[in-house]
């Protein structure tokens, strides 16, 4: 026998298990089907989690979730070959009460929220993947089919939470392929140290923790960034670029990465660590203009499956998990009125992402995508430059300070002339607006 | 038929790290698993009920957590699962652990009488391979250990046979009814359960046991107190440092190579020579 559930989420990640348990809160039958061996098993993340979008879901999450540290120290590096210049911004206001950033290890942390939708009540499947969505003559879809035998199973609205290679959608010829340029790879390892070690080598009491976010000749000329977190006992550290750049340029993410970890600011941070984990993730870039339809007859998409990521803030998961809300609420709404899942109603959704910072922060940087992927001297002759006039300016050695002025103003000339500097500053410009 | 299988939930010991100060295990963070061997044994149980009909009972001692892997147990096909917990359990060695599982399957005897009981031939965690012997005794069954695969059941005979693999060979064994297997990882893929199952697994209550459900009456005999083993000194071994040669040689030439690899092994171990031509005197 067939079972029929009032819906069913694809995907365990942040954004499956906000929609599946704020639906089943609102006390709809939910089932969800991971395929990984458990919630979390297939997952990577720097990760910072943003408390804000997980507390308007789980009120009391900070009482019970698996998490690392709270972010105290933020700090943003421009590294040449040699050197990193950049701010550094740590408050003690950070250790508030209820702090604000988290570093979490998404293995854990998806595992707890996992374990929260099941004492909703939904019905959680694991090590089951979905092969493709049921669709009546008219379009509509009423379920799906799994790898399992007997695998078929059907529901009122189906949640595509299924992670940024989206290919249920894709298959169902609900979205185009995900292109190239609009998605990064991302490597990371997590590093192993003793706590009170972390702690030396940062400055950090109890659970207080530090985020570094790089850019520079690190990506070897590819539009990419680096990342460095505490975690309680090991630091993350990765690398990603756009998947478009890593094919030009033939240079490996695994390369990157070590190469990297050689960097002389960051080498003696990871030093005498043992290395317990490496993972390789894609990350949607696409930023709005990649945004596919997000919903239609009897599906909706979430999370990274809509291209859901602000590349610029590193924020990820909290678009997930609010974009998995907002979706189930959506659906709690119409149920409330009596009304079907058809694509008019569900657009609802699409209407309360667009009054929300979901997608007005993603248009607000809508050309930074392009932006960044054709003028790659970002992060090539900038940081160079940059670290150049830091030198001069610091080096003391009689050389008059007028001079100084004159060679580091002269080499940001030299290296990209009068226009390229107008047309760069233009640029950063109408992509930041 | 009704057959239990012991299963226990283990770190998954490809991912497990030793506290470089304290020398134990750092089991937090691990991910946990199914003892490998145990699958093996749910598989040969599961396919025993599809030919002969009955029922799979899955069986574990453990913290809560351990529900768990006795959820997968059901997604895989099995029809009921059962977890001891107690906290009189805690600190059990193979002596005590035989002791709570054999009561507890005479317990679950006493509702449907038990054919057979699988077990995992060892744990990844502890490697003893004592715990499947012990309930063997203690239940009076016999005890068929290091087995490959079940052949034929004979059920108007109760009789059993089975493949052993022992030193030198492989045994094939006739044994009676009731008995007690402990399997090796055997040539059978172990199966994934229907959507059905999977579906009756996420729902499923785990029938949960403290000693006292179990029937246990003596609980002298459980956990620490009932566990004589007695651990001296825990420590990591040094990791060895492998001296790699590497020797020249092409393809094209296999004389040269062995040739080249003797001489390289000659040169590394310098009494070699000296002691195989004792050996060759004696
Ligand atoms: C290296 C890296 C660092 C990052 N750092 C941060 C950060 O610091 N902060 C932040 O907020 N975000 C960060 N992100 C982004 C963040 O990880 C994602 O935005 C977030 O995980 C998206 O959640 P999701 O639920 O949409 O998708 P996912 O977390 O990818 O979950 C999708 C789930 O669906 C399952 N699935 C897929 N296909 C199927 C199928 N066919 N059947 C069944 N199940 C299926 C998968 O197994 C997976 O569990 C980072 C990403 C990477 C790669």
């Amino acid at each position: 026998m067939i079972e029929k559930f009032d819906a069913i989420v694809v995907g365990a990640g942040p954004s499956g298990n906000a929609a599946a348990y704020t639906l089943a809160k609102g006390g709809l039958s939910v089932l969800q089907i991971e395929r990984g061996e458990y919630p979390g098993s297939k997952n990577v993340q720097g990760a910072i989690l943003y408390a804000d979008m997980l507390e308007r879901i789980i009120p009391e999450f900070r009482d019970e979730a698996p998490l690392e540290r709270h972010i105290i120290e933020q700090r943003l590096w421009m590294l040449d070959e040699h050197s990193h210049m950049g701010t550094h911004f740590r408050s003690d206001v950070f250790n508030e009460a209820k702090p604000n950033r988290y570093t979490i290890v998404r293995a854990q942390f998806d595992r707890w929220f996992s374990r929260k939708v099941k004492e909703a009540g939904a019905t959680v499947v694991c090590e089951t993947t979905v092969t493709g969505l049921l669709r009546d003559p008219a379009g509509r879809v009423y379920g799906l089919t799994t790898d399992r035998e007997g695998g078929e199973v059907h529901a009122d609205v189906v949640i595509l939470a299924d992670g940024v290679n989206s290919l249920i959608a894709e298959r169902a010829g609900l979205r185009p392929k995900v292109r190239p340029e609009h998605v990064a790879l991302a490597v990371k390892e997590m590093h192993f140290l003793p706590r009170e070690v972390i702690d030396q080598r940062f400055g950090l009491k109890e659970n207080e923790g530090v985020v570094i976010e790089m850019a520079g000749t690190i990506t070897a000329g590819m539009a990419g960034t680096g990342f460095l977190y505490t975690n309680g006992e090991s630091i993350s550290v990765g690398v990603g670029c756009l998947v478009s750049d890593f094919k030009e340029n033939g240079t490996s993410p695994y390369v990157l990465l070590d190469r990297m970890k050689r960097h002389p600011s960051i080498a003696p941070l990871i030093a005498d660590s043992e290395v317990k984990e490496y993972a390789a993730h894609l990350i949607p870039e696409g930023g709005y203009d990649a945004i596919p339809a997000i919903h239609g007859d009897g599906w909706m998409i979430v999370g990274d499956s809509g291209q859901f990521v602000n590349a610029m803030h590193r924020e990820g998961s909290n678009l997930a998990m609010t974009t998995g809300r907002v979706a189930a609420e959506t659906v709690l709404e119409l149920r409330s009125t009596g009304k079907h899942m058809t694509a008019h109603n569900l657009s609802v959704y699409r209407k309360k992402l667009e009054a929300s910072f979901v997608m007005k922060d993603l248009k607000k940087y809508r050309r930074l995508p392009s932006t960044l992927h054709d003028n790659k001297q970002f992060f090539t002759d900038y940081p160079r430059l940059l670290a150049r006039a830091a030198e001069t300016w610091f080096r003391v050695d009689g050389v008059e300070k007028k001079q100084k002025e004159r060679e580091m103003v002269g080499s940001f000339f030299k290296s990209r002339g009068l226009r390229g500097l107008i047309s760069d500053a233009f640029k950063v410009a109408r992509a930041w607006r | 038929m009704h057959i239990v299988v012991c299963i226990k939930q283990v770190p998954d010991s490809a991912q497990i790290r030793v506290h470089p100060v304290t020398n134990t295990i750092m089991r937090q963070g691990v991910p946990t698993i199914i003892n490998p061997y145990d699958l093996f044994s749910l598989e040969a149980a599961l396919a025993i009920r599809d030919e002969h009909g009955g029922t799979v009972t899955v069986l574990s001692m453990g913290p809560p957590m351990a529900a768990d892997s006795l959820r997968r147990a059901l997604s895989i096909g099995a029809d009921r699962a059962v977890l001891l917990t107690d906290r009189f359990f805690a600190g059990s060695d193979t002596l005590a652990t035989s002791y709570a599982l054999a009561t507890a399957i005479t317990k679950i005897a006493s509702d449907q009488p038990v054919d057979m009981v699988f077990c995992g031939k060892q744990t990844i965690d502890g490697d003893t391979a004592q715990v499947g012997p012990g309930i063997a005794r203690r239940l009076g069954f016999h005890q068929l250990t290091y087995v490959e695969s079940v052949e034929t059941i004979d059920r108007a005979r109760r009789t059993v046979i089975v493949r052993r693999r022992a030193e030198g060979g492989v045994q094939v064994l006739r044994s009676e009814l009731p008995c007690m297997v402990t399997m090796l990882e055997g040539s059978a893929v172990v199966r994934r359960g229907s959507m059905a199952d999977a579906l009756r697994a996420a729902r499923a209550d785990v029938t949960t046991w403290s000693a006292k459900d179990a029937g246990i009456e003596d609980i002298s005999q459980c956990g620490l107190r009932g566990s004589p083993t007695v651990v001296r000194k825990v420590f990591a071994p040094q990791p060895r440092k492998e001296k790699a040669v590497l020797i020249e040689a092409s393809a094209h030439d296999p004389v040269h190579m062995a040739e080249a690899t003797i001489d390289t092994l000659f040169a590394a171990l310098p009494g070699l020579n000296a002691e195989l031509h004792a050996a060759a005197a004696r």
